[in-house]
């Protein structure tokens, strides 16, 4: 199924920094020692992919803290502010009704929605922003090229060096990667994923596409 | 840091404890088997990707032999008008509202431990936070069917909401009913956000599994749903960021929710209601009920689907220690307010609580008390609490002690008002039981959904928590990351399948 070209182009250029090289390490130990070490090599276009959260990865790749909290407290007191804003204006100006003699409009009594329309705001506030800070919902993306990623969510451990890295040599790049104790080492691009030789160049293209066959039968 | 949840219930089964040493193996002790990551993925991902079982598609009959009869009872009543159920004066709120009441308090439990149990670090909660977030989300939407038909007119229910309507009128925000609307439903989203945040990962899992296995709808299904998922560490670190502040909001929102609740009646002038010690009552009793409902599943659903190493008889230990707790608070609660009855010396509260507890109602009012007080005590044995027999019928009496707890706060407060020549016996009729049993329809229908389609069990958070997870397993600095026990102790160490390098080739070859 082909895609309009400006889809096509647009989502290619949110995914550019996927391409580069793919690294495979056997257990969260080897992946938190090879990001050190390329690191101390220069190289700052890197990522991690694991089927969990590592503890300590972010101090490793040089991660600052999520600004996600900046986010969330600024909807949340929008959540807050337009509680009261709402509460106000339906009660006491646009359609002001006596009951028991009480006030119009009194912060006491409104304050229960006043909270749960912050918690509201707030969370959604943290899902979306969440969302947007990692580009999500992004359905395409070159590394499910590779058919070794599969395992990203199941027990493998990558690294990946960005192809955009200013200091990114592909040869010395995978001989680092392998001294390093890579299981295998593939380069990645928008047209596919590709096993790499001694010398850091492509020897046998992997298909893209075909998978193999079935091994539960299909519902 | 994760100590704290294991040091007492963790670590009676291990290998150590037979020597008498008391080495902490904590983290080693949540997850039993010896499972790899690969394990866990297998394991979980099975049940939804298997062929359905039979006995699948018998319980879903029934359920949904339940569902239809929801629909029939609402149609009914909706048609003829609620004064097919058995709510009338002097008892204006009857079992609608208890049903009501006591689902909300069921789902309770579901954010207890997906949040608040996150807040304390309580890292056993990975294995049943995910199907408890799940009872979470049906508990709230059956327990959102009772008012919406209780109101006589499901059709003009919007009236509710701030949404501009023909009467050019606004809701009554003064009202604790109307704080409910926004209370329940807030609830509802939230907990519907929090729980598709935490399946991200997983969906994640069964995409990449179903591309795997050449199953290219499914992989499309899972894909769209997954929202392109990675993995990448530049994502997690947002996403743990969300879950925490999620799970922060929650908390809050949780204890909130069964206040307002609480509020419909505390806020009343009605003897028997009007007492200030309702939120903090209802919130422990919410947890309480919860909590032996997320037990009932439990029990069936690990045996079920095989699910014993990961949901151990350890987190089936402490979900008992919890109801132990919350059901001696509600349990104290309930003489609380007998005191303050007569502490208050107000004639009217004094004889709401003593026509509770001898009047014609004391038949539930002690069923109350027995299911909700004395026969959780049981728990204080380490026996008791480790019996799965024992623990599914407790499971079993707290709901039903909760559901007469709710009983006896709506109708004994209201069937004797201050004029005699008005007080009445309350009966239900056939339809407020139809309507109560289909709920359960309603429910199961959805949960038994959830465990065809959706992984179970949270393998992302799983993983997370087993001593493989943490890179400081596999090279001892010696600087006190290190896991294992010190000294020669014979410890279980996990023998993990990890791939290495000449595994590797001569997978190639």
């Amino acid at each position: 199924m082909a895609l309009p070209a400006f889809i096509d182009n647009a989502l290619r250029s949110r995914a550019d920094k996927n391409v580069g090289l793919l690294a495979e390490f056997s257990n969260p130990g080897d992946l938190y020692e090879a990001v050190e070490e390329v690191r101390r090599a220069g190289y700052t276009q890197i990522d991690t992919f694991s089927p969990f959260p590592i503890h300590g990865m972010d101090h490793a790749m040089g991660l600052r803290p999520s600004k996600l909290g900046y986010i969330v407290i600024v909807a949340g007191l929008t959540g807050c502010f337009l509680a009261f804003l709402m509460q106000w204006w339906m009660g006491a100006v646009d359609y002001p009704i006596a009951i028991s003699g009480k006030p119009f409009f009194a912060v006491e009594p409104s304050v229960p929605i006043a909270f749960e329309l912050t918690v509201l705001f707030a969370a959604l506030g943290s899902v979306g922003g969440m969302l947007a800070l990692n580009s999500l919902p992004k359905p395409y993306n070159p590394l499910f090229y590779s058919e070794r990623f599969q395992r990203a969510t199941d027990d493998g451990f990558f690294l990946q060096i960005a192809a955009n890295d200013q200091k990114f040599d592909r040869a010395g790049a995978v001989g680092m990667l392998r001294d390093l104790g890579a299981l295998g080492v593939e380069y990645v691009d928008h047209d596919g994923a590709y096993d790499l030789g001694d010398d850091g160049e492509i020897v046998t293209p992997t298909p893209a596409v075909p998978p193999p066959p079935p091994t539960t039968p299909a519902i | 840091m994760a100590t704290t949840a294991t040091t007492h219930a963790g670590r009676h089964d291990s290998p150590t404890h037979a020597s008498g040493e008391h080495v902490l193996l904590a983290d080693e002790e949540l997850i039993k088997g010896n499972l790899s990551f690969h394990d866990i993925t297998e394991l979980v991902s099975y049940h939804s990707e298997k062929k359905t079982p039979l006995g699948w598609y018998l319980a879903f009959s029934a359920a949904l032999l339940g569902l239809m009869t929801l629909g029939l009872a609402l149609a009914y009543q909706v048609w003829n008008g609620v004064g097919v159920w058995g709510n009338n004066i002097p008892v204006g709120w009857g079992w609608p509202i208890v049903n009501f009441v006591w689902w909300v308090g069921i789902g309770h439990a579901g954010t207890l431990i997906s949040a608040i149990l996150f807040l304390f670090r309580q890292r056993w909660r990975t294995s049943i936070n995910r199907a408890a977030e799940a009872m979470t989300l049906f508990a709230v939407a059956c327990a959102l069917i009772f008012p919406t038909f209780h109101v006589g007119r499901v059709w003009v229910i919007y009236y509710t909401l701030p949404i501009p309507n023909q009467m050019l009128m606004w809701p009554q925000f003064k009202s604790p009913l109307l704080w409910d609307v926004f209370a329940v439903s807030i609830y509802g989203t939230v907990s519907l956000l929090f729980w598709y945040v935490g399946l991200l990962p997983d969906l994640g899992t069964l995409r990449d599994r179903a591309v795997a296995q050449g199953r290219t709808l499914r992989a499309k299904i899972m894909g769209f749903f997954s929202l392109g998922w990675t993995g990448s560490n530049r994502h997690w670190r947002h996403y743990e960021k969300a879950y925490l502040i999620l799970a922060g909001l929650a908390t809050p929102l949780v204890l909130s929710v069964h206040s307002v609740v609480s509020f419909d009646f505390a806020v009343s002038i009605v003897p028997g209601w009007h007492t200030t010690i309702f939120p903090p009552y209802f919130v422990a009793g919410a947890i309480f009920s919860g909590f032996a409902m997320v037990q009932t599943l439990m029990i069936v659903a690990r045996k079920v689907y095989n699910l014993e190493n990961i949901i151990t008889l350890d987190h089936l230990e402490k979900m008992n220690v919890i109801i132990l707790v919350t059901g001696t608070i509600v349990g104290f609660a309930y003489i609380t307010e007998f005191f303050i009855a007569w502490y208050s010396g107000v004639t009217y509260e004094q004889f709401a609580f003593q026509n509770r507890a001898f009047g014609p109602y004391a038949w539930a009012y002690w069923i109350m008390m027995s299911c909700n007080l004395i026969f959780p005590q049981l728990f204080w044995l380490k026996k008791m609490r480790r019996s799965i027999a024992v623990m599914f019928v407790i499971s079993i009496t707290t709901n039903i002690g909760m559901w007469f707890e709710r009983f006896v706060i709506v109708t004994s407060s209201l069937h004797r008002d201050y004029l005699p020549s008005s007080w009445d016996y309350f009966s239900p009729t056939l339809f407020d039981v139809l309507t109560y049993i289909g709920s359960f329809g309603l429910f199961f229908t959805l949960f038994l959904l959830f465990l065809r389609f959706v992984p179970m069990v949270a393998i992302a958070e799983v993983k997370g928590v087993t001593p493989q997870a943490d890179p400081h397993f596999y090279h001892t600095h010696g600087d006190g990351h290190g896991h294992r026990a010190a000294g020669d102790t014979p410890v279980a160490v996990p023998q993990v399948a990890y791939r290495t390098a000449a595994s590797e080739q001569d997978n190639e070859v």
